[in-house]
């Protein structure tokens, strides 16, 4: 099954990682990627130019982002009542524990930080993908698609 | 540091799979185990039998339980400002659709489906313990456990 993944993330060089980790670990994932909280949302309401865009299974979530801060993107997902059921896994450089509580009582599914090193940051995406993507059930695409 | 998990589940079959998984791979886990709804409420807030109980780590919560079903337990534990941060997994048969999108309403961290088969279900505690107990950053212990 085709498995569309939403990752919010500004930084290029964890996009083109996290890009590569996801097609050697399954080809089959469309992965969408939006920069900032700002397009984040946008692509999540299927505004301008995501209007036609599908509907992530998964989002992959950063927390320090430009225009909207990946809190408030969480706060709206999680406030929405079509969005909510969308597992939204923060993947973050911060290891704060404000930022793990406050990420858990704004609802995210999980809590993941980026590993500094590149073979450690591939591993963590195949395990997502092998926990997330695999294992875990995911609800199903809205009848409205 | 120990790893508290609290298991909510009815059948001791899957109670001893679950229990025999983790002692196989991750000694630090302290696995406790209430068998319905009423019990893991009372677990949870230190109450009756259990005015000592750790605050768990990790939730593993079966959907139908006697007595308090999982949904409303976990409808309780997402809804109290003190326990929602626990990561709550769903661990159940059901394959329902509908289990699934009202466990993901009702703020479940993730729902799993039990496999059939024994060395399946050994697997899967496996995954569990690799991505919830390894992987994950779970929020620390509050101070305050008699919130």
């Amino acid at each position: 099954m085709n498995r569309t993944v939403l990752l919010v993330e500004d930084s290029p060089g964890d996009v083109r990682l996290t890009k590569e980790a996801f097609r050697d670990a399954d080809p089959e994932i469309d992965l969408r990627v939006v920069v900032d909280g700002v397009e984040a949302m946008t692509y999540l309401k299927r505004e301008g130019v995501h209007v036609d865009a599908p509907r992530p299974d998964f989002i992959l979530l950063d927390l320090n982002l430009p225009k909207m801060d990946g809190r408030e993107v969480l706060a709206h997902i999680k406030e929405d009542d079509d969005l909510k059921t969308i597992p939204t896994v923060i993947l973050t450089t911060s290891d704060a524990e404000a930022d793990i509580v406050t990420s858990y009582k704004l609802q995210a599914n999980c809590y993941l930080s980026k590993p500094v090193q590149l073979e450690e940051f591939e591993s963590l995406v195949k395990s997502i993908n092998d926990f997330w993507l695999t294992k875990v059930k995911l609800p199903q695409q809205a009848l409205s698609n | 540091m120990p790893i508290q998990v609290l298991l909510v589940e009815d059948s001791p079959g899957d109670v001893r799979l679950t229990r025999e998984a983790f002692r196989d791979i991750n000694a630090a886990v302290q696995l406790h185990v209430v068998s319905d709804g009423v019990e893991a409420m009372a677990f949870l807030r230190h109450e009756g039998a259990y005015p000592n109980s750790p605050r768990p780590d990790l939730t593993l919560l079966d959907l139908n339980l006697p007595r308090m079903d999982g949904r409303e337990v976990l409808a309780l534990i997402k809804r109290d400002q003190s326990l929602k941060i626990i990561p709550t997994i769903i661990l159940t048969t059901s394959d329902d659709e509908a289990d699934v999108t009202i466990s993901y309403q009702l703020r479940a961290n993730c729902y799993l489906r039990k496999p059939a088969h024994w060395d399946a279900f050994d697997n899967l505690v496996r995954s569990i313990n690799a991505f919830w107990l390894t992987r994950a950053k779970l929020p620390q212990q509050i101070q305050n456990a008699g919130g």
